[in-house]
């Protein structure tokens, strides 16, 4: 995870003709733990008009449901060691796909409550912004993946992956999907071109302007651990997650996660920020008839061939 | 007296008080502070924002964060000692801050800079305006939220600072143009390397339009946001890109033509628009028309003295003055005295990066200023704020703030 | 399969584990020496106007409440995609009146201004 920030770090530097960091360690490969260090040390400044239980309470909410979400992406089949099932994750649930948006969704909470209770008004319109912006892309998000559950038949990330290993990724057979999915998990996660939220040009740091320290690294981490389980969900739900020839199941997970890790930050150095009104207007009068169209469509389709 | 402020609000375009403030107690939800510290008011900038939701009902623009008392402290300087001091306004672009008052003593003294001299004055102008809307369009694209066109953007101003810092030794606060000429002639070999530089500078600036102007997101950002009509525009004393970005073609380097500009072959772009995508279009084009004249400058440069031929103005070369006891005379009496200039006043402008950089000078007759006067275009074009932000969302502040090119150094001087 | 909750639950215990240990080490090392302008709230470096925690704008109640709406349809539509198989024709039928039912609520919204995000 936490190199998930030094990979960034230095993809973002190429991209604008610079190196990134390269100083600590080979390559730079301990920044990630000097920055995790400094923070540790750092002074965490309760601002004396924030709420004293739920300022920093707020990063831990963030940070924990990023973290619960994560626990269902599976990185291989399930096998038997000694007659006991071993899930490939951590947990294969029958419901994996409704477990997973609804524990994400609960991070929204720790943006919310985060900006509201700094007693800061930087913070407050943050908070707000994150709250619209993830309510009405997680609306996307979910219906982009019912239409992929309706083709699989499960709720089960498993066998979302299995459907796919013996077929067509679902990418081809839902690709109207795919693309929702992508733009929602882009918002979803408060990242460029979607990051009003903490838009720093704008709102100084947006939901976490005061906070510092270990404080400041919980929304950050829970950020990052954000964009990975939507990255690992897109390779999973689209790509057929851990399964591929030649290589270990988790490899394959590993590669295709990476490529929409390096997607993630393509974006992010290329794309200008949308303003707030134009992003609800997309997720409104253009996502979601269009997903609704799609999710139509693909159980009309389905009828017929089935 | 209350016709009297009718028939003045009249004058100025029928603006009136509400129409650019119209706050009302009932109507906001907030008042934000947005600045002196924040990251995208380009300096210390404050504006004071009455905020319903995300929208704008009221602003309040403060300024004075950044005053240094640039011009009373002129007046205890000779003028050669009030160039540094011009540095210090626009500091971004500190070369037009030095020949906006070289140019206006040198009216005030009617003095002809000789060929060479105005060539080379010209070229580094127009680098100036390169290398200025550089960092404009790299903050302002930032603020927008495209980091890279930032890192892009230095890239290319980093080579133009290497020019400067041959020309003049220095690589933001330059001093290198003096009353009657420049410091001294261009380095050898230069005027290639900027020959060249100017052919590399024409392809990154497609590379960086490339990823504004088609870009679906910049221009849903810029079109149609902070739009300013050409009456409003010219009663609130807008100039430069800004103005032009209204329709209107007013440009001094073309209206009246000072330095090299006669005898340049260029033209002035002009959108009508008035929005934030028409001013930024003007700055793009002009910085390939700054190309053309750039260009034409090294093709056409004349031979001969960059400076005044006169002794009273420009000190002895060194090398003259150690040899020469009447020059090092000369040479040492320049440095005490400098030189004196008539009695009068003059108002000369100049077309800075950022639009009109006037200059007005009272000179009682001494070797230094009884008033000197600067007409700032950032000051200017920081009033029409909130004309272009009336009823727009908080993130066109900053699309605003970027689209009219302010330094805090010139506006509070 | 109500074993693969187990590790669920480890994991969600592992998270808070891991959340409040952190925070706890932090505290334990952080220095503090806070004083009445450090703890101000940041507004870019002014004495604050007004407090943060004052009205906002209604914009936002109206957008929850539109939430509330289509994220309990997605929450119906979890279960009908799953069981779509064995629903058949009948399950198709059923969703699509029950989606235009929202349509037309969702028009009625637009057509109302609510999703004029001005």
């Amino acid at each position: 995870m936490a190199y998930m920030t030094w990979f960034e770090r230095r993809v973002i530097g190429r991209l604008q003709v610079r190196l990134g960091p390269n100083r600590v360690g080979i390559g730079g490969l301990l920044q990630p733990l000097a920055d995790a260090l400094k923070l540790f040390f750092k002074e965490d400044v309760r601002p004396a008009r924030a709420d004293r239980i739920l300022f920093p309470l707020a990063p831990a909410i963030s940070l924990f449901a990023a973290l619960a979400a994560f626990a269902v992406i599976p990185f291989g089949p399930t096998t038997r060691i000694a007659g006991v099932e071993v899930p490939g994750g951590i947990a294969n649930l029958q419901v994996g796909l409704l477990y997973l948006v609804g524990i994400s969704s609960l991070g929204v909470y720790g943006l919310v409550l985060g900006g509201w209770s700094s007693g800061s008004k930087y913070s407050l319109i943050g908070g707000l912004r994150a709250a619209a912006q993830v309510v009405s892309y997680e609306l996307i998000l979910g219906l982009a993946l019912v239409s992929v559950a309706l083709v699989a038949g499960t709720l089960s990330l498993e066998g979302v992956v299995g459907g796919q290993a013996n077929g067509l990724p679902y990418v081809i057979l839902q690709p109207v999907a795919f693309l929702l999915y992508l733009v929602a998990a882009v918002a979803e996660t408060n990242r460029a071109p979607f990051d009003l939220p903490e838009a720093d040009t704008e709102l100084v740091a947006g939901y976490h302007t005061e906070y510092g320290g270990m404080r400041f690294a919980m929304f950050f981490i829970a950020e990052y651990v954000n964009v990975i389980t939507v990255s690992a969900l897109a390779a999973t739900m689209f790509f057929a997650g851990w399964s591929g020839p030649f290589l270990p199941g988790p490899h394959w997970l590993f590669i295709k996660m990476l490529a929409f890790l390096f997607l993630f930050v393509w974006l992010r150095a290329t794309l200008p920020r949308l303003r707030y009104d134009q992003l609800m207007r997309l997720s409104w009068s253009v996502l979601l008839p269009l997903a609704l169209i799609n999710l139509l469509a693909t159980a009309v389709v389905v009828a017929v061939t089935r | 007296m209350a016709t009297d402020l009718e028939q003045a609000r009249q004058s100025i375009g029928g603006l009136s008080v509400e129409s650019v403030t119209e706050t009302g107690e009932g109507r906001r939800d907030m008042v934000v502070n947005m600045g002196p510290q924040h990251p995208s008011t380009h300096g210390v900038l404050r504006v004071v924002l009455d905020l319903q939701g995300e929208n704008i009902v009221g602003t309040d623009v403060q300024i004075g964060y950044l005053h240094r008392g640039i011009e009373k402290l002129s007046e205890a300087r000779t003028y050669t000692q009030v160039i540094p001091l011009t540095d210090r306004t626009d500091y971004t672009a500190a070369m037009t801050g030095n020949q906006g008052l070289c140019v206006a003593v040198e009216r005030l003294m009617e003095l002809e800079v000789p060929p060479r001299g105005r060539y080379i004055r010209t070229m580094i102008a127009e680098l100036q305006r390169l290398a200025s809307h550089l960092i404009w369009l790299g903050t302002h694209a930032m603020d927008i939220g495209a980091a890279t066109v930032f890192l892009y953007c230095f890239r290319e101003r980093e080579r133009i600072l290497d020019f400067f810092e041959a020309f003049s030794g220095a690589r933001l606060t330059y001093s290198y143009y003096r009353v009657g000429g420049v410091a001294g002639d261009a380095p050898p070999g230069i005027l290639q390397q900027i020959y060249e530089f100017t052919n590399y500078f024409v392809d990154r600036l497609a590379e960086n339009e490339e990823l504004l102007t088609g870009n679906d997101i910049w221009l849903a950002r810029t079109q149609g946001v902070g739009i300013i009509s050409a009456e409003e525009a010219v009663a609130i004393g807008l100039t430069g890109p800004s103005l032009r970005g209204s329709g209107l073609a007013y440009d001094i380097r073309k209206a009246e033509p000072y330095e090299a500009y006669a005898d340049m072959d260029f033209e002035i772009p002009v959108f009508p628009d008035g929005d934030v995508f028409a001013r930024y279009r003007v700055r793009i084009e002009e910085m390939k028309q700054s190309v053309r004249i750039i260009r034409q400058c090294i093709e056409h440069m004349p031979d001969g003295p960059v400076n005044v031929q006169d002794s009273r103005v420009t000190p002895p070369k060194r090398e003259v003055a150690m040899t020469h006891m009447e020059s090092m005379i000369n040479h040492f009496m320049w440095n005490i005295h400098s030189f004196p200039t008539p009695k009068g006043e003059v108002y000369s402008a100049i077309e800075s990066p950022k639009g009109e950089l006037g200059y007005y000078i009272v000179s009682d007759g001494s070797n230094k200023p009884y008033r000197l006067r600067i007409r700032p275009p950032s000051f200017c074009n920081l009033q029409a704020l909130p004309l272009l932000v009336r009823g727009q969302m908080i993130a066109d502040v900053v699309a605003c703030i970027g689209s009219i090119d302010i330094v805090l150094g010139e506006v509070d001087r | 399969m109500p074993t693969n909750y187990i590790g669920i639950g480890l994991f969600i215990l592992v998270g808070m584990g891991f959340t409040g240990a952190t925070f706890a080490a932090a505290a334990l090392i952080r220095p503090s020496n806070p004083n009445p302008i450090k703890l101000e709230p940041y507004e870019c470096g002014v004495p604050g106007v007004g407090d943060a925690r004052d009205r906002f704008h209604i914009r936002y109640y109206v957008l929850a409440m539109l939430y509330l709406v289509f994220d309990l349809e997605v929450v119906f539509l979890y279960p009908w995609a799953v069981q779509y198989d064995k629903l058949g024709l009948f399950g198709l039928m059923e969703m699509l009146v029950f989606v235009a039912i929202l349509l037309i609520g969702y028009f009625y919204a637009w057509k109302k201004g609510a999703l004029d995000w001005v």
